[in-house]
């Protein structure tokens, strides 16, 4: 083989393997779920954030993960995401569908409501201050974000009879009859975006990662499932 | 014999060289070693908030006064060396043989084994005189503040927060980390997960936060002010984000805050398992009771499943 053929070789060897490293460190390190802007929606100082939580996922390839899902508030389809937009210094009002059963906290002092407006939450239209998840098991997830000294658990279906029979199909819905329906609590709480602009990281408390170490792997460790980030424009 | 008169008449002339060197490094590091003491020395990080933070600050000041004049004598001896003992152009003899030079030899070793034992004596003069010097010191510490008006605070970690119990208080359990100023302070720091490390950098604090294991840090607090809590101990996906700020405040404005934290948490306080140096989530009857009335394997506390293909 000439020089120049080995070096043409050698070259094409490197750029391939550059090429693998810039594509592993896009796709699976850069990556990020996407974002569902909500700035565009807000009005009067207000903007509505709907999400859902889901016992299983069955949109991606780890089917047995539970998930947040973002609803897009233009299409109104639901988005296998965490990650949301918002505007500064604005009033969210959540609303997250619980789909999920219980899973106990792993430290009960995270259910007190605390960063709310009033440090409440409605539960199925009910002012709540704080959930026993030990007593009654009542608790699926928690939507936490530490960057605000916000921390809400989200309600669970409290019933053996609805814990078996949850909703098996993602994303899940609240229309009976249908296939993906299942038994869930409605939540709702607001709170006030910062002034200025930044990234908060919110996540689930609850190390709901059922099958790992503690509970702690898959979901719990993957932005897209049981944390992300709420971004504010300012 | 007429060869040698040369020779002679040259080493005659040579200067002394090593009485230059001392003697400039000598004036060297006396110039600088007060002058880093003056102008860097206040600013030495972790700063002098606490007991054992303005010890770690002396204990940096020291070793960099110890450093300076070694630093000057290598780099002040490499300059010489080049100015002076460069090779002429065209002279390929042999520097003079210093092999064997027992004078050397004494004084290198000498000077280098003082200056180590020195370290070892001052370094451990230094953990036991400041009480642990804020480092975790493990479940049974060794070296204690003498006071008996020391402040409990347990530090819990959990992916990803910080969370604080104050067992003299009734054990209510807050995000917020607050002590009063002149009152010896003792960290007990564990985990409900992974290892986190307690580091409250103002303070001169840092423990590692094990599960299962109290690991107890002293300080007290000096000086009020803000103080930056953050893991330091990789410890997951948001373990960057695993930080918050706690306060040193007057003994009156700590005890109007307990008392108000107090009350406003008192319902979830009684939630709160008892007061504990450590906890096993996975081992309170009433999780699994509930577990167990609703026919659940739920994730929530180590429910360990070996035949989950996912397993790690």
């Amino acid at each position: 083989m000439s020089v120049v053929a080995r070096a043409t070789s050698l070259l094409i060897a490197l750029a391939v393997v550059v090429a693998g490293i810039v594509f592993v460190a896009m796709h699976f390190i850069a990556g990020q779920p996407t974002v569902i802007n909500y700035v565009p929606y807000a009005s009067d100082g207000q903007v509505n954030v709907v999400m859902q939580t889901d016992p299983q996922n069955t949109v991606t390839n780890k089917p047995d993960w539970p998930s947040y899902f973002v609803q897009n508030p233009q299409t109104k389809q639901w988005v296998h995401t965490t990650y949301f937009e918002v505007p500064a210094n604005t009033k969210v009002n959540m609303t997250i569908y619980g789909f999920d059963g219980c899973t106990p906290l792993r430290n009960p002092y995270f259910g007190k409501i605390s960063g709310t407006i009033g440090d409440v939450e409605y539960i199925n239209g009910k002012a709540t201050s704080q959930l026993n998840s030990w007593s009654d098991c009542s608790v699926q997830h928690t939507f936490t974000m530490p960057g605000l000294g916000l921390s809400v658990p989200i309600a669970s279906p409290t019933t053996l009879n609805e814990n078996n029979n949850l909703c098996g199909t993602s994303p899940c819905t609240t229309a009976k009859g249908a296939a993906n329906y299942g038994p869930y609590q409605l939540v709702q709480f607001s709170f006030m975006t910062p002034a200025h602009g930044g990234i908060f990281r919110w996540q689930c408390i609850i190390p709901c990662g059922l099958g790992y170490l503690d509970g702690n792997g898959g979901p719990m460790q993957t932005p897209g499932y049981m944390s992300g980030q709420m971004e504010v424009q300012a | 014999m007429a060869d040698e008169a040369p020779a002679i008449s040259a080493a005659a002339q040579e200067p002394r060289h090593g009485m230059r060197l001392l003697i400039t490094w000598i004036v060297l590091s006396a110039i600088c070693d007060p002058l880093f003491y003056i102008l860097a020395g206040p600013h030495m990080p972790p700063g002098d908030m606490s007991s054992s933070a303005a010890d770690q600050q002396f204990d940096l000041n020291v070793l960099a006064m110890f450093a300076i004049p070694v630093v000057i004598g290598v780099l002040f001896y490499i300059g010489y060396a080049l100015t002076f003992w460069r090779a002429k152009e065209g002279d390929e003899e042999d520097g003079p043989p210093i092999h064997g030079n027992t004078k050397i030899q004494l004084t290198w070793i000498s000077v280098t084994s003082a200056i180590v034992l020195f370290l070892a004596v001052f370094g451990t003069v230094e953990l036991w005189v400041p009480a642990g010097a804020g480092a975790g010191e493990g479940p049974q510490p060794i070296w204690k503040p003498d006071s008996s008006n020391i402040l409990q605070v347990q530090v819990i970690g959990q992916q990803w927060v910080w969370t604080y119990r104050y067992p003299q208080f009734g054990g209510f359990e807050t995000t917020q980390l607050e002590l009063p100023v002149n009152q010896p302070v003792e960290f007990d720091v564990t985990s409900l997960d992974v290892i986190h490390s307690f580091w409250a950098y103002q303070l001169g604090v840092k423990a590692d936060a094990n599960p299962g294991v109290n690991n107890v840090a002293y300080t007290t607090p000096k000086a009020l002010g803000e103080v930056t809590v953050r893991c330091d101990e990789l410890c997951g996906l948001w373990h960057g984000a695993m930080y918050n700020y706690g306060k040193v405040v007057t003994a009156a404005q700590f005890q109007t805050w307990v008392q108000q934290t107090r009350t406003q948490l008192a319902s979830v306080t009684a939630l709160l398992p008892p007061f504990s140096l450590t906890y096993d989530p996975t081992n309170i009857a009433t999780l699994g009771s509930v577990l167990t009335k609703l026919g659940l394997t739920g994730a929530g506390g180590g429910y360990y499943n070996g035949n989950d293909l996912e397993q790690p």
